[in-house]
């Protein structure tokens, strides 16, 4: 049931204009810093291969490109998640799923799970740019899934705090902008570290999205980064549900 | 002739939006084969009543059961037997319409090998069978609601709930979509609301009132016509006085609306008519015109739904 909602997800995206476009700009955009990286690495090559314990190649290609990646889709996500239940409401669409044999819970993993379906696809573009690299020599293999990993996860804590906001309007815009709000004030949550409160800097920081990505990305792979993650998407997706019952029930 | 399964139950169903009872203490049951249409005013609680039987909206307590399955206990079982129609057909305008009716089927878990199957009977039952690879976006209205009525009947639902099925439609297709829904009560139960009055006359076993919330009137369609027959109408050229007409048996009252017209109203199942000619003929009353008035479900909707409409009183009293 909730891969039937996830496969009409899908399939209404890739009959957009939307998914099209945003596969081609992000892939344009990447590829643009990937090569810009790539150039870079062959730039300092000679004086890398006279260090002992230098960067590889991983280092200095695969996580600034992944960390550009992670902010282009902190722009994209919103546009992506901001339909998914505010233009079924508009639409007068919900009824159905209301109306259907389904919970409240395949409607939300379904929607979920069908717009993750699309993430994972621009993900897995992203990640062929590196592996593209084998031809020419070596990856470090742990760092490049450690990356990877680490950019599925931001980008399911991004969806499902989209899908959330989604739910609470009618409107997609208001729902991606809140979305984009959002996304961006927990990005730059550590920000306030030099406010001298100790307590709360650690806090901020942990609570920023990016703290637990640059972890990943160095190749820390921390269970407590992950389990963060985690967290932060079933939050939203648990109140994305209650939302939805909330609806249905009488106020 | 309601010796039959029950199929949906309500009892005392209430809603309230905030402050405003959009539906309170509506009750009534519908038998399998039963067409019921609902009536009522513009914000009356109608689609209120037809969603919370839907699922789409949750009722506050254990009011509603299909099939003998409480709506909220086991909702995923309720709602399964179900087929719902909204005012707004919830269509997909960017699938095409068999994509759009697959999707319908699984979601009301029809099995996977048996969605084809229900795909044809579907199209073939409303009319789409040449418009399988049309985009719904790019149907006109009417096919839109065709597609409608199929999402609805797509899983042979036990229960048919069908909200204002005909509006927008030119008359033809107004005809087809009657002719389906009578076709459908023959194996389904049928709710249908509507704002039109000949509709209802046209295609359903039962017809109930709803006014502000409250069911004001539950009653057989054919029982309401019989009581109905109730007054005719009597033109005379020379009339005898009123009283001789009132002699008449089954004449309970007459009234005089003009010169040389009465209106008789008579009593239930009564005809005076035969009796009445000869006592025109043999009293030379020069009679022109003799008709029986029926009166109308259209004056029984008014007489109920307008009267009270001048004071803004409370729900309590519209009941």
């Amino acid at each position: 049931m909730i891969l039937t909602i996830a496969g009409r997800e899908l399939r209404s995206l890739f009959l957009s204009p939307l998914a099209w476009s945003v596969l081609a700009v992000v892939q344009l955009i990447l590829a643009y810093v990937f090569l810009i990286q790539v150039e870079l690495f062959l730039q300092w090559q000679p004086r890398l291969a006279a260090m002992e314990g230098a960067p590889g190649a991983t280092d200095i290609i695969v996580a600034p490109l992944f960390r550009t990646a992670a902010i282009v889709l902190l722009l994209v996500v919103p546009l992506l998640t901001m339909r998914l239940v505010s233009e079924e409401r508009r639409g007068r669409t919900l009824a159905l799923l209301l109306s259907a044999p389904v919970s409240m819970t395949q409607i939300v993993l379904g929607k979920y799970l069908g717009v993750m379906g699309f993430l994972m696809v621009l993900l897995g573009l992203t990640v062929l740019m590196p592996l593209s690299l084998v031809a020419g020599g070596g990856l470090d293999w742990g760092l490049l899934a450690s990356g990877a990993i680490g950019l599925a996860l931001v980008v399911a804590a991004f969806a499902a705090a989209g899908l959330f906001l989604s739910t609470l309007t009618d409107q997609p815009t208001v729902a991606g902008v809140s979305t984009f709000g959002l996304l961006l004030l927990l990005w730059i949550l550590d920000w306030a570290g030099g406010t001298g409160n100790e307590a709360a800097t650690e806090a901020f920081t942990y609570l920023s999205l990016l703290t637990h990505y640059d972890a990943l990305l160095k190749g820390v792979f921390d269970s407590q980064d992950v389990i963060y993650y985690v967290l932060f998407s079933a939050t939203f997706l648990v109140l994305g549900i209650r939302r939805l019952d909330a609806e249905r029930l009488q106020e | 002739m309601h010796t039959s399964e029950v199929l949906v139950r309500v009892e005392g169903l209430e809603r309230r939006y905030g402050e405003a009872v959009a539906v309170a203490g509506v009750s009534f049951e519908v038998h399998r084969g039963e067409v019921l249409g609902l009536l009522g005013p513009n914000g009356a609680g109608k689609s209120t009543t037809m969603q919370i039987i839907a699922g789409a909206l949750a009722p506050s307590a254990d009011q509603v059961h299909i099939d003998g399955l409480d709506i909220l206990d086991h909702p995923i079982a309720a709602k399964g037997r179900i087929g719902y129609l909204p005012e707004q057909p919830p269509l997909y305008r960017e699938l095409t319409v068999d994509e759009y009716l697959r999707y319908c089927a699984r979601l009301h878990r029809v099995p996977r090998g048996e969605v084809a199957a229900a795909l044809v009977r579907a199209r073939e039952r409303c009319g789409l069978e040449a418009m399988g690879h049309r985009l719904i976006g790019n149907l006109s209205k009417g096919y839109q609601q065709r597609v409608g009525i199929a999402q609805a009947i797509i899983h042979n639902p036990a229960v048919v709930i069908l909200d204002e099925p005909t509006v927008g439609l030119d008359p033809i297709q107004i005809r087809e979509i009657r002719q389906l829904i009578r076709e459908l009560g023959g194996e389904h139960s049928v709710i249908l609301s509507t704002h039109i009055l000949p509709e209802v006359q046209a295609v359903c076993d039962r017809v109930q009132i709803i006014h502000r919330g409250r069911l004001v009137l539950n009653e057989d369609l054919k029982a309401l016509e019989a009581r109905s027959e109730a007054e005719l109408l009597v033109r005379l050229t020379a009339p005898p006085a009123a009283e001789v007409l009132e002699r008449l048996p089954g004449v309970a009252r007459v009234e005089t609306p003009a010169d040389g017209v009465f209106l008789l109203h008579l009593t239930a199942g009564a005809n005076p008519a035969p009796q009445l000619v000869q006592d025109a003929v043999a009293g030379d009353w020069g009679l022109v015109e003799l008709s029986p008035r029926r009166r109308t479900l259209e004056e029984v909707f008014v007489q109920l739904t307008a009267g009270d409409d001048a004071g803004h009183d409370t729900p309590e009293a519209a009941a």
